[in-house]
């Protein structure tokens, strides 16, 4: 009952395999699928409602809260044809515009702003994503090789580290590390050091630096803990493929390539999947952290710019237009995402 | 008996078909490889931590010394003051106190709620399980926005309050998930038994389920409280009006804005040489912001050995089917 497994090695293994197969059609983030239950359907009787009187005052209050906080909010979005001033006090006493916002946010005078913040958010989340997940397929790979066990288990604990430190914490860290060598900019210094650099980079004022900046800090965040569903999946390999390759002679680069890789493939296609359903919703905090005005053109994000130029400017017509198209985007994503994981699932993993 | 000589009928499991570990020569190649994957595992290592004792080193400098960078994970010249103009400063002192008794509320209120209603849902015989389960999971996926959030928060009259902080995160449709799983896995004897000696639900929930959740309990709570005390956007949203309100983060996220403002201004960084007094003692802003930084991920730091002995468990239970 309170075994608390030291490493995900020892986990790995007390959880049954079979469980694997349902880790990897999950991202670390939290997204569960809703799977349907095979409980039969109770019957709604009055009886059963007067004998279930306490699961329902533990339940039914809880609802009306969750209700309340995250569905009522969506009569925010009338906002969005309105002319919202909040000097007119409530969204009752506004001016109608009809579709007005959403055509100046798509079309007009925003037009051109808003397709870069897109862009811009594609840009990054892809570039992470991809770059995020080659890393932690790299780092499983080589952690399996370790045979060491004291020696693994302390690396994984260094490379996990980051993942609870808070992004005002890593972006104060990363401005320090890019910034001049007089403020502490060791990159910087061991660039130069090095001798790859005669001057000082100025990593946070060069627009076309962001995005890297971007995807090299979530890999630092999150390339350990990215890497536990995979090694997870490792673990779930059938040992004897690796034996057999071993009678005929394979070496240890064509075991990774032709067995440990095709064997967490299902893992990687799922995660894959299942993280690029949220690729408008990541990436708020480094942008908002880390840009500034030298680099807006590369660096602002949908999120920023809500919170930018709609809510620290006032603009909340035009910040809620943009809040409805990520909201709308995301759940088309995330839901043909699940469900292509889904069939995947299906067919690759079970 | 050589295991792939045999032919298996059913798959062993990877758990249990693993063979004893063979003691295998070191073979040229393996020298080469282990030395070679070692040396970049341990680099990987050094990169991971190097910010952070950077940041302590520069934290435990004399600031003007600072400045003069070339810091590595030493402190050049030692001094404490840094620490001691931060903790002697009111707005960080508040924030801290702050930021912890938010955490412990948050921690405190989300779990009691959370496994509360995860009882209910994990009841078989509870006749509205499926309607109000697909409510909630739905909010895994539906967010009104920032806005609208905001108006919702501005509208019940909650702005720069407590409540702002622990209220609208009372409930993590995730955990809620996590801990109904994990209840519905509780032998259901143990609760009909629970009922035979005249226990109500409730009491069932309380006295009976909850101790045997302990350990999915202390998973999610620690996971709430870094997720609590590293959060930043609500006290900017809902509290950024009244100072007493503050937080670490919050506090920190504004340093860095407006060193952020200062480097963008001029590449030099005039603001960073410059040298800021507080209650007369001086020191520079790059060392006072290391000094905050190291504040505010002390806790985390702190925690992350009870966290990481539990984490990964907590991660495979919540990657059982629901």
């Amino acid at each position: 009952m309170t075994q608390a497994p030291v490493s995900t090695v020892v986990t790995a293994s007390d959880v049954e395999p079979a469980l694997v197969p349902a880790i990897s059609s999950r991202a670390p983030g939290g997204k569960a699928r809703k799977k349907k239950t095979k409980d039969p359907k109770p019957k709604i009787t009055w009886d059963r409602i007067k004998a279930q009187r306490v699961l329902l005052l533990m339940a039914v209050p809880l609802l009306m809260y969750q209700i309340l906080f995250k569905y009522v909010p969506v009569y925010g979005w009338s906002i969005a044809f309105q002319d919202y001033k909040p000097g007119r006090g409530s969204i009752w006493n506004q001016e109608w515009v009809g579709f007005e916002n959403f055509v100046d946010l798509f079309t007009g005078v925003n037009g051109e702003r808003f397709r870069r913040v897109v862009v811009n958010t594609v840009g990054q989340s892809v570039l992470s994503l991809l770059v995020g997940t080659v890393g932690a397929i790299v780092l499983a790979l080589l952690l399996n090789e370790v045979k060491n066990l004291p020696f693994k288990r302390v690396l994984q604990n260094i490379t996990y580290m980051p993942h609870f430190l808070s992004w005002v914490i890593v972006a104060s860290l990363a401005s320090v590390a890019l910034s001049m060598p007089s403020s502490g900019g060791f990159i910087n210094q061991v660039l130069m050091n090095v001798g790859l650099v005669d001057e000082p980079v100025l990593f946070l004022t060069e627009p076309n630096y962001f995005w890297g900046i971007v995807a090299g800090t979530n890999l630092w965040k999150e390339l350990g803990w990215n890497t536990i569903l995979y090694l997870a999946a490792i673990t779930a390999i059938d040992p004897s493929q690796y034996e057999a390759a071993e009678v005929d002679g394979a070496g240890r680069y064509r075991k990774m390539w032709n067995i440990t890789l095709p064997g967490i493939r299902p893992t990687i296609v799922v995660l894959l999947i299942i993280n690029s359903g949220w690729i408008l919703s990541t990436n708020f905090e480094l942008p908002y952290f880390l840009g500034n005005g030298l680099i807006a053109e590369k660096a602002e994000t949908i999120d920023v710019f809500v919170l930018r130029y709609g809510y620290q400017l006032g603009n909340y017509s035009l910040a809620v237009v943009a809040g409805i198209f990520k909201t709308i985007v995301a759940i088309i994503l995330v839901g043909s995402a699940n469900a292509a994981a889904k069939r995947l699932n299906q067919e690759t993993l079970v | 008996m050589s295991s792939t000589s045999v032919a298996k009928p059913l798959a062993p499991s990877a758990a249990q078909g693993r063979p004893a570990r063979r003691r295998r020569r070191w073979t040229t190649e393996r020298v080469v490889f282990t030395s070679l994957n070692t040396t970049f595992l341990v680099a990987l290592a050094v990169i991971m931590v190097y910010p952070l004792l950077n940041t302590l080193a520069i934290s435990l400098n004399d600031g003007m010394d600072a400045v003069r960078g070339g810091i590595g994970i030493w402190p050049r010249v030692f001094s404490l003051r840094n620490y001691e103009i931060v903790l002697n400063m009111d707005t960080i002192y508040q924030a801290f106190i702050m930021s912890t008794l938010k955490t412990v509320v948050v921690v405190a209120t989300n779990l009691f709620f959370t496994s509360m209603l995860a009882f209910a849902l994990s009841r078989k015989e509870f006749i509205f399980r499926r309607p109000i389960t697909l409510i909630f999971v739905l909010t895994l996926y539906f967010d009104a926005g920032l806005i609208p959030n905001y108006l919702l928060i501005k509208d019940l009259g909650m702005l720069n309050s407590f409540q702002a902080y622990w209220v609208p995160v009372m409930i993590s449709a995730f955990n809620l998930i996590i801990l109904r799983t994990y209840m519905k896995s509780i032998p259901e004897e143990i609760t009909e038994s629970a009922r035979m000696d005249g226990a109500g639900d409730f009491r069932t929930w309380w006295q009976i389920i909850m101790p045997l959740c302990k350990p999915v309990l202390a998973v999610i709570g620690l996971f709430v409280a870094v997720g609590s005390w590293n959060a930043w956007l609500d006290t900017l949203l809902y509290n950024s009006g009244d100072p007493a309100l503050t937080t670490l983060q919050y506090e920190l996220q504004k340093l860095l804005a407006s060193s952020m403002n200062a480097g963008a201004n001029s590449a030099n960084s005039a603001a960073n040489q410059a040298a800021v007094g507080a209650g007369g003692q001086l020191t520079t802003p790059i060392a006072l912001r290391s000094a905050i930084t190291m504040v505010a991920a002390v806790p985390i730091l702190l925690v992350y050995p009870f966290l990481q002995k539990h984490f990964v468990s907590g991660l495979m239970i919540g990657s059982v089917k629901g």
